[in-house]
């Protein structure tokens, strides 16, 4: 039988010799396992006298326990060496990508409208919505535009083949759904209605047939031009941002009385014209049911698709319309 | 409508000050300056030129050589590149040195080796009219070598363009914008009575109007001149209708034409000798009535048109739009009728418009005309004609129809404070309305007053009108800024919302909006395999843009092939958007939809879109049924469902549509009706504790006839599982010789498990007998492995 001594030596080379995990894990059962020599040692030790059994057992403890040393050791060492290998194994270029990452975009149209409509539900507004095939009565009669009123001529409008010939057109504002809203919902009203609108029109840089608008509605007790240049105001320096303001000046429009136009003056001093607004007509207000001595509105409306270009830079409205991948992804 | 600052200035003399502040003062008045331009400045170094000689340059086709003599009887040699000189002729000459208003100066220099000292003027280039074509021809008889601004007797003047909004009649003349701007200037403004003498015969002996219009025609003033010149107006005259960009043509109509811009007023003048007694009458047309107007084109008219008819009922002119060829002046015309006229607005309107003949003239009678100023637009005329040697019969006739009667309106202070969101005491508002000729009378309580609406206002009616007046003279700069506040909470709807989430989703997917235009062209609905008939546009400005869409299909195809067609292939785009799907009531049926198109896809993908978007908008039971669709592939296309309820389609883009567009990649679609998908039911489940016992997963794969849908075995094994399958997902399919013909594999993941406790062996063995039991027996199918 080998010397205690002997076997941590035997055990300190083999567990040396190992290369590998596995071939530790055998020599740990070759050294320690029911059949290693300290095992049968350990067994003999019963046949020895009790003094020489115990200095014999003591030693065969201390030979254990630097044999599960030596192999632990060398267990962390294999350990290490196998993880620095597999990780070494495994390095990447992290720039080594082939697929394109898959981005969506929405549409500068989309993005404008989805701001402005957020500017104004911060300011307490609702958004509402009306059909953008209207009926001659909402885009003009209810608007104040008699038949035959020279002003419908500023509306190139298109018409379709719909009940009585002239009587169902492509809405040539968002304005029909002031009228809209007011006939469905009691005063006080706060409202924008942002939408499609159309025209006839040539395609060029700066028209389209379909365009987008934004209308605003206001009706309540006591409001006023002056609430209406407030609320352009303010509107101005939330969506356009610090060191824009703006001016009415007098303007017509059959549906509001008074009328201006608004424009922003921009922090270099230079001017954009960009929607038209005014006192809601008192004849709007009595076509919708509401009594005009009771209440007292304001209105005011502007493109969407101008904004898109000026906030993406972009000089050509058709550009909007191509739906030419290389123009989405850019926004 | 253009105006000069020294016209402005007869009416208001003190008008005065920078002509930028002049302009920003109009424009807050109402009346936009779209441009201010400076003219007859810079003209220093311009001569009159003669033209002496004319010949091509020996290297260049678009410019020629011109010799000119510029007062110094030597030829000066100068490239041109108009065409419209002769030999003779007298041509403005920007001598070497010269600074051009536009800031160019003129060089001695060569043009393809000839030699050219000096240019020779449009009348553009100096401020004389709009034609940037030709050189200005300057009338004979100016000395050679004179200054230009001498010979022509060009002043330094200020130009404002304005736009006239429809509600201002008044601001279309000289005198009106005189008015406006005096008032917000606070300077005199005054009229002076134009003085006529008079001569001969009366103007009551020698012509005559009858109305039998009155509706139409509510006054007709008309007086009788002799001895017209035949020759060019004054040059100051012709110098101004240039300017306001008007061709001078000759004495007579440059005289009606300044009459007209400066007082707004239009009049025709007939020749005298062609009206037979000087009788004219005024009705309205017969229908297919025929008239040569004065462009010489044969109008065909209709009984909404007015025309003036002669002794014999003849009609000589079309009221208020365009005169008769039958009575027009010439060169022998020694004595003419003038008429000023008030139209009914509309009637002019309209037939203006229909027949295409919309003229300053027409402009200002739609408005509506100040019926107030025809005897002095008559005698104005007369005035400016007599200085040429005219003279004028004594006496006017003033015929009149129904004439409008003077409006008087009640306005309350108090209302016009709560409109406009001001604190103007009564005096002040009156003090805003009188210079512009509103006049008002306060009454007893010193809060309401009455105002008198003048005849050039005929816009103005209510009191509305008037508190539109006060706000526009008071400033709309001037009224004090204020938001109003709403107890409201301001917020999209739930439908806005989802819309919203719906693009976020998709974007998140790597799909990009897109925006097709939402007309399409003839065939284009059958070109994309749907229906052709949707609602056509009646008055198109092209064909391309004539019909209204059923589906947002065709757009999307044509997105893709764009796309394609610049070697951009696989991609994915959506579209939210309005289409008409035909019937309706009041107005044609208009649905929203959502369509996403997946190039370079195939069906499958259009599957798992939409169960990704029906689980993000947690519809109840979403579904998909196989099925033909129209233009989609018949056997990859099938319905979506909502709640058991067809809420659109989906699949892939049928072959012979795909070969229609040019596009040679598979197309996955999806199109639904976004107003009943977010309409159906829809809302989470109950919420349940997630278990905290382990689960059982188990797969089973099935052999199964194709006709049968994966779905519907899914289904079939989420029944039979009961309370305790926690999931079921099909992941795995294959077809293969030993399956056969018409059958594939389709294996399931399953997963069981219970709230309360950890399933025992024979639980799990039962619950997945159970579910082999149903499938097999339910679907024709039978178990491939255990």
């Amino acid at each position: 039988m080998a010397e205690p001594e002997q076997l941590v030596v035997e055990a300190e080379r083999q567990a040396g010799a190992a290369a590998t995990l596995d071939e530790l894990s055998a020599v740990r059962t070759a050294m320690t396992g029911k059949r290693s020599p300290l095992v049968a040692a350990r067994k003999a030790l019963g046949a020895l006298e009790p003094d020489a059994r115990k200095q014999a057992g003591q030693a065969l403890n201390a030979a254990k326990a630097a044999i599960d040393g030596i192999l632990s050791t060398r267990e962390a060492e294999l350990s290490a060496a196998a993880r620095a290998e597999r990780l070494a194994a495994e390095r990447l270029d992290l720039t080594e990508v082939t697929e394109q990452p898959a981005s969506g975009h929405l549409h500068v149209i989309t993005q404008t409208w989805q701001e402005l409509e957020d500017v104004f539900a911060g300011m307490g507004y609702r958004v509402a919505e009306g059909p953008e095939i209207e009926s001659e009565w909402y885009n003009f009669g209810a608007l104040n535009f008699p038949l035959g009123h020279p002003a419908r001529d500023m509306y190139d409008t298109l018409y379709v083949d719909y009940g009585e010939p002239g009587s169902t057109l492509l809405r040539t504002h968002t304005s029909p759904v002031q009228a809209r809203v007011m006939e469905n919902q009691a005063p006080p009203v706060y409202v924008v209605a942002p939408g499609r609108c159309f025209r006839q029109d040539t395609a060029d840089a700066t028209h389209m047939p379909v365009f987008h608008q934004i209308e605003g509605l206001v009706v309540d007790r006591d409001t006023s031009l002056g609430d209406l240049a407030g609320t352009i105001e303010a509107f101005t320096a939330a969506y356009f941002g610090p060191g824009f303001t703006s001016r009415l000046r007098p303007s017509y429009f059959p549906f509001t009385e008074p009328s201006a136009e608004f424009d922003i003056q921009r922090p270099d001093g230079t001017w954009l014209e960009l929607g038209g607004c005014g006192m809601v007509h008192p004849n709007v207000l009595e076509a919708c049911g509401i009594d005009p001595e009771r209440w007292q509105g304001f209105a005011f409306g502007f493109g969407i698709d101008r904004l898109a270009l000026i906030r993406f830079g972009i000089d050509d409205l058709r550009e909007l319309w191509t739906n030419d991948l290389r123009f989405l992804r850019q926004f | 409508m253009k105006v000069l600052l020294s016209w402005l200035r007869e009416f208001a003399p003190d008008i005065d000050g920078d002509p930028e502040h002049l302009a920003e003062d109009l424009s807050d008045l109402g009346l936009a300056v779209e441009e201010l331009s400076h003219i007859g400045q810079g003209l220093d170094g311009i001569v009159v030129a003669e033209v002496l000689a004319t010949r091509p340059h020996p290297d260049a086709d678009r410019i020629h050589l011109v010799d000119v003599d510029a007062g110094g009887g030597e030829a000066i040699q100068v490239c041109c590149g108009a065409f419209n000189m002769a030999v003779g002729d007298l041509v403005p000459l920007a001598t070497v040195g010269t600074t051009m208003p536009g800031g160019m100066e003129i060089a001695r220099r060569k043009m393809r080796g000839q030699w050219s000292s000096g240019m020779l003027c449009s009348g553009a280039e100096i401020g004389m009219g709009e034609d940037h074509q030709g050189i200005l021809i300057l009338d004979q008889g100016l000395s050679v070598g004179a200054p230009l601004t001498e010979a022509l007797g060009i002043c330094p003047d200020v130009l404002f363009d304005l736009e006239v909004n429809p509600n201002r009649p008044d601001a279309m003349s000289v005198m009106g914008v005189a008015r406006d701007l005096a008032a917000r200037l606070g300077v005199p403004f005054a009229v002076t009575a134009p003085q006529v003498e008079e001569t001969g015969q009366p103007a009551a002996e020698r012509a005559a109007v009858s109305i039998a219009a009155p509706d139409f025609c509510r006054r007709f003033g008309i007086r009788v001149l002799d001895n017209l010149p035949s020759g060019a107006s004054p040059r100051w005259m012709a110098n101004r209708l240039l300017a306001v960009g008007q061709r001078p043509i000759n004495a007579v109509v440059d005289l009606s034409n300044y009459v007209m811009f400066e007082l707004g007023q239009p009049n025709h003048t007939y020749d005298l000798d062609l009206v037979p007694g000087g009788e004219l009458g005024v009705r309205m047309a017969r229908p297919g009535e025929q008239l040569i107007t004065l462009d010489g084109t044969a109008r065909t008219l209709s009984t909404y048109d007015g025309v003036i008819v002669n002794r014999d009922d003849e009609a000589i002119g079309l009221a208020g739009v365009m005169g008769g060829a039958s009575t027009e002046i010439s060169a022998d015309t020694r004595s003419v009728l003038l008429e000023a006229a008030w139209w009914d607005p509309m009637t002019i309107a309209r037939t203006a418009r229909r027949l295409g003949l919309r003229s300053e003239a027409s402009a200002r009678f739609e408005r509506g005309a100040d019926p107030e100023i025809i005897p002095m637009a008559l005698d104005r005329f007369a005035e400016l004609a007599a200085a040429l040697g005219a003279t004028t019969a004594p006496g006017r006739i003033d015929a009149t129809g129904n004439r409008p009667e003077p409006i008087t309106v009640r306005v309350r202070s108090q209302r016009v404070n709560s409109i406009l969101g001001t604190d103007l005491g009564t005096d002040e508002m009156t003090g805003l309305l009188a210079p512009i000729g509103f006049a008002c009378e306060t009454g007893g309580d010193g809060q309401d007053f009455n105002v008198s609406i003048p005849s050039w206002r005929l816009d103005s009616a209510t009191e509305i009108d008037v508190i539109e007046e006060v706000g526009r003279l008071h400033g709309y700069s001037n009224i004090k800024r204020t938001v109003p506040v709403t107890e409201q909470a301001g917020a999209l709807t739930p439908h806005q919302q989802d819309r919203r989430r719906i693009r976020a989703l998709l974007t998140g997917m790597g799909i990009s909006e897109a925006m097709p235009l939402p007309f399409l062209a003839p065939g284009d609905l059958a070109r994309a395999g749907l229906g052709d008939d949707g609602i056509t546009v009646t008055n198109p400005l092209v064909a391309e843009e004539s019909i209204m869409r059923t589906s947002l299909r065709p757009g999307l195809l044509k997105a893709v092939a764009y796309n394609a067609a610049r070697r951009t292939t696989g991609v994915s785009l959506f579209e939210i958007g309005r289409i008409n799907p035909g019937g309706g009531g009041d107005l044609p049926d208009e649905r929203e939809h959502l369509a996403v198109i997946l190039a370079g896809q195939e069906s499958t993908a259009a599957t798992t879109l939409w169960r990704r978007l029906a689980r993000h908008l947690a519809v109840t039971n979403p579904g998909v049924v196989n099925g033909s669709v129209d233009g989609l592939h018949p056997g990859r296309s099938g319905q979506v469902l909502a709640d058991g309820q067809p809420v659109g389609a989906l699949g892939e883009i049928d072959p012979q549509v795909l070969d229609a567009y040019e596009i040679d990649e598979r197309v996955a679609w999806l199109e639904v009706d976004l107003g009943a998908l977010l309409a159906a039911d829809r809302g989470l489940a109950p919420y349940r504790a997630p278990s905290r016992y382990p689960s059982s997963d188990i797969d089973l794969a099935f052999t199964v006839p194709d006709e049968v849908a994966a779905d519907e075995v899914a289904a079939t094994i989420a029944q039979a599982g009961g309370e305790l399958l926690a999931s079921v997902a099909l992941f795995d399919v294959f077809r293969s010789e030993q399956l056969g013909e018409g059958r594939r594999s389709l294996a399931y993941a399953l997963r069981f498990e219970a709230s309360d406790r950890t399933l025992n062996d024979a639980e799990v063995a039962q619950a997945r007998q159970s579910c082999i039991d149903a499938v097999t027996t339910t679907h024709n199918a039978t178990l491939r492995s255990n």
